[in-house]
């Protein structure tokens, strides 16, 4: 077993490069914008081009975690399918233990443990992926997490990751506001997605999930093109 | 010991378990419900030791929704009933789970009962029992059982058998749970 490749150790500046490396290969990633409303989480997914051969619904962005909880990301698809995967297990090992769902911020900080894990590990590399934790706590409030390849875990009202986030979230900041209903949370996802990518059906997914209904739901092609005729129409 | 039986009906699949909870010479409850639904059109009717009997129940059903999630497929029943075998049948040779049981499912499929033992035997079967209330009541849907069963038939041959259990077994049987599972998901009778 040779622990002396690819080890994250600290450079002589105190950083951890390979955390920040796989930072950059977050920021390289296809952009991902969430907002927390008043009782719903809209997440707005810049969708990665499809060729004509390839099926596109193999190609997810968001994945279920459990009932109450799913997380979208930004990063190496790969590593999603893996990280999901962990969390998956843990949710349903929780439920086995307790015969309770695990919360939302129990299934952030899990997550994000398994990414701060593998930057303490001999002979393995960091998970390049951001994540956004979206789901419903036990008071039935919307909550949003975001972890990052360094395993730090914050909430959030709303935020960006993957390419051009920086620009997503100033626009975010100037234009939040807390306890927005269904329609003007979409509204505000709509468009700060569309501050980054260029504004097509064929380029964007929007989904939102909320209180009542738990299952994440993708907007349809009519009400995703009229999400986006409005946001055209709000610049002119 | 427990009482399980089950039958297949034309549109659905029917289980029935006692709700006794015996420990040593003393009767703990008459009101165990010993059917899990495992998935929203899979009932598990297990009899057998209490604590292997919730372990395992519970273990299998976290395994079928761990795979739910992460293919975003439901197991059909056929799949699950081979699935709990498989468990079952490393079991028996490693640390045993003493539960047998039944397990009652509608799918594209149609109505299906399989029979699992603690062995590690599956057999798809049409009626079915187990516990000592199997040799009493393996008769009457032998003899009343038609291959499309109305509900209300179902409903009835279900009354006989649990007449038979509690007039004739040794240990008092004082109530039963009977479950369904519709192409519409489970109900309780």
């Amino acid at each position: 077993m040779s622990y002396d490749k690819a080890i994250t150790v600290f450079s002589p500046n105190g950083q951890l490069l390979q955390v920040e490396y796989a930072m950059e290969a977050v920021n390289k990633g296809y952009c991902c914008v969430a907002v927390r409303g008043k009782d719903c989480i809209a997440l707005g997914i810049e969708k990665a081009t499809v060729s004509k051969l390839q099926d596109s619904r193999t190609l997810q962005k968001v994945l279920l975690i459990d009932e109450n909880t799913c997380i979208a990301f930004a990063g190496l698809n790969a590593d999603a399918r893996i990280l999901a995967n962990m969390a998956r297990v843990e949710a349903q090992s929780y439920r086995l233990s307790y015969e309770d769902a695990p919360t939302v911020d129990y299934i952030a900080r899990y997550i994000s443990s398994c990414q701060q894990k593998f930057t303490q590990k001999g002979g393995a590399r960091p998970f390049g992926l951001s994540n956004f934790i979206c789901g419903f706590d036990q008071l039935s409030r919307p909550r949003l997490f975001q972890t990052e390849p360094s395993g730090f875990c914050t909430e959030w009202k709303a935020n960006a990751i993957g390419r051009n986030s920086k620009q997503v979230r100033e626009f975010l900041e100037k234009n939040f506001a807390p306890d927005l209903n269904r329609e003007d949370t979409l509204r505000l996802v709509t468009r700060a997605l569309l501050e980054s990518v260029e504004a097509n059906t064929k380029n964007v997914d929007i989904a939102i999930i909320s209180t009542e209904d738990r299952r994440v739901q993708f907007l349809g092609e009519s009400d995703l093109q009229k999400a986006i005729d409005y946001v055209i129409s709000l610049k002119k | 010991m427990d009482t399980v039986f089950g039958f297949v009906g034309k549109d659905f699949a029917l289980v029935a378990t006692d709700c006794g909870v015996a420990y040593s010479i003393m009767r703990f409850s008459d009101t165990e419900d010993k059917i899990m639904a495992v998935d929203d059109n899979k009932l598990f009717a297990m009899g057998g030791e209490i604590g292997d009997r919730l372990n395992f129940g519970e273990y299998i059903q976290k395994n079928i929704h761990l795979y739910t999630f992460r293919t975003g497929i439901k197991l059909n029943v056929r799949e699950a009933a081979n699935y709990t075998r498989s468990e079952l049948a490393y079991a028996i040779r490693n640390g045993p789970y003493q539960v047998n049981l039944l397990i009652g499912g509608f799918d594209e499929e149609g109505p299906s009962l399989y029979w699992l033992d603690y062995l590690g035997t599956l057999q798809k079967l049409t009626r079915g029992a187990h516990g000592y209330g199997a040799y009493f009541v393996s008769g009457l849907p032998d003899n009343w059982f038609k291959p499309d069963l109305t509900l209300d038939e179902g409903i009835e041959l279900v009354k006989k058998c649990i007449n038979e259990v509690q007039t004739r077994f040794l240990m008092s049987q004082k109530n039963f749970v009977v479950k369904i599972v519709t192409k519409d998901g489970i109900r309780v009778i």
